[in-house]
């Protein structure tokens, strides 16, 4: 089984915070892999150091293999992130934000697929609209299509559907499950636990920097028969074992 | 391939899409600055024997828009991203520390020659200038500008919050361009200010400049130069180590 993501006994330390407390966890290629906890569980942590956003202060985190440390300009190609903050840069617009993050991967002539993925997220009619003039969700938008310029392999969303729409809600996981099929492993934090429910076919749960739960949907549902998955995630962070 | 050109082209398309601002304002300035001087102290002040007090303000007006607005660049544009968090887009894409740093001074040195280039041409509008040696004029006005550049990138990285990077712009380059002989010779000070003014590097650009424009300078030009040149290596291995220590920018 080759593996999308591997994180071995990764810490993260903020003096005396513990964020990260040695955290263990493999994806597979072709996985949709959600990753559950509570506000302060440490997943944007542990999401900003595979993205190299952050340093661990002990343990690793590899990409496809390539150690996101060491190797960081193969992890960093082989990954796209979608943040939870709708960041934007103010001077751009859709379509230059997106040659620009090409650029950034040195994919010069990108534009056929820059183009493809405007369309998939709907966003033809904003291509030359300035980002500040954009609604949260077009802005929600782009920053998937950010993550989307470099065709990485791996596909972490932070949060991605965080005060959207019912319309941008669905047709955010249609391209997703579209890009799972081609092959993309993705890899999903969410505080909606029937979207993580629908969609995810393992599940991690952190609390408090480390992992309380790992096992596919299905398991999980069937081991706590009769509840959904916000019922067990609430009975896991309440007695984590 | 690296990410590098993009990076470089993105800094110079930010600071052009507001060109009025970044270029056009500090012109401005820079002109005023020359029409009221030199109408004040025209006759009155005189520094070389050859030249007028305006042809001897020109060089250290030029030189000051590129210092100032080279640091602005760098500053101004890290920060922002900073603040409002766009930055993640170019610290999760596979960009080297050196490629990082290249790109931001590299725009800042544009962006000062620049302004630069616009003080002289608005300024020959106004005053009879004949540069003697475009080269030395070449080598100050881009090695300064990388120096502030880099300067700038440090401020930003260091900095929080916009007002830390004003403050920087307030109290530390704007009097140190002040006080480095845009105005004057440092031969006009008594010899503690003669002292203390060598011990600032705008003074060695500035006056670098100054040579370049008229064959004459308070310090040997090759001197100027070296000086420059480590006070920029030294802030550029700074620069480089911050970012290879992930600080403030990769926690």
């Amino acid at each position: 089984m080759s593996l999308a993501l591997e994180v071995r006994q990764l810490e993260k330390r903020y003096g005396a915070l513990q964020a990260l407390a040695g955290v263990d966890l493999e994806v597979a290629e072709g996985e949709f892999f959600g990753l559950l906890g509570p506000n302060g569980a440490g997943k944007t942590t542990l999401i900003s150091i595979v993205a190299g956003l952050v340093r661990p202060s002990a343990g690793a985190a590899r990409v496809m293999g390539a150690d996101v440390v060491a190797d960081y300009r193969r992890a960093r190609r082989m990954l796209g992130v979608v943040p939870q903050e709708l960041v934007f840069d103010p001077f751009f617009t859709v379509r230059e934000t997106l040659r620009l993050q090409s650029g950034y991967f040195s994919l010069r002539r990108n534009d056929a697929w820059i183009d493809e993925v405007m369309h998939h997220l709907d966003l033809d009619a904003k291509a030359d609209a300035n980002m500040r003039t954009l609604s949260g969700g077009m802005k929600r938008r782009v920053l998937v299509a950010q993550a989307l310029v470099h065709r990485p392999p791996l596909i972490v969303l932070d949060e991605p559907t965080a005060g959207v729409d019912v319309e941008l809600r669905r047709g955010l996981w249609q391209f997703v499950r579209r890009l799972n099929r081609d092959g993309h492993t993705i890899v999903l934090t969410t505080h909606y636990l029937e979207e993580a429910e629908e969609q995810c076919e393992r599940i991690a749960m952190l609390k408090a920097g480390r992992l309380v739960a790992l096992d596919s949907t299905r398991n999980l549902l069937a081991r706590f028969s009769g509840l959904d998955l916000e019922e067990i995630f609430l009975r896991v962070m309440e007695h984590p074992s | 391939m690296s990410g590098f050109p993009t990076l470089l082209y993105k800094e110079l398309l930010r600071f052009w899409k507001v060109g009025v601002q970044t270029v056009g304002a500090p012109v401005l300035t820079a002109l005023l600055y020359l029409l009221v001087f030199a109408a004040a102290l025209d006759g009155r002040a005189r520094v070389y024997e050859h030249l007028s007090y305006a042809q001897f303000l020109v060089p250290g007006l030029v030189m000051m828009g590129v210092l100032q607005n080279a640091f602005a660049n760098s500053a101004s544009s890290l920060i922002q991203s900073k603040v409002t968090g766009n930055l993640v887009f170019v610290l999760m894409a596979p960009i080297s520390e050196l490629e990082f740093f290249g790109a931001y001074v590299l725009a800042s040195v544009v962006r000062g020659l620049v302004v630069g280039a616009g003080v002289l041409a608005v300024a020959a509008c106004f005053v009879e200038l004949r540069p003697a040696s475009p080269l030395w004029m070449l080598a100050f006005a881009t090695l300064g500008s990388a120096l502030l550049g880099t300067f700038g990138l440090l401020a930003a990285i260091w900095a929080d919050k916009f007002d830390q990077i004003a403050a920087f712009q307030n109290f530390v380059i704007l009097p140190l361009s002040f006080l480095s002989g845009v105005f004057y010779s440092i031969h006009a000070l008594p010899p503690a200010w003669q002292a203390a003014t060598r011990a600032n590097p705008f003074f060695y650009m500035i006056d670098g400049f100054r040579y370049g424009f008229f064959g004459t300078s308070d310090v040997a030009p090759l001197a100027s130069f070296a000086v420059v040149a480590v006070s920029f290596a030294v802030l550029a291995a700074g620069c480089l180590l911050l970012l290879r220590s992930g600080y403030k920018l990769r926690p």
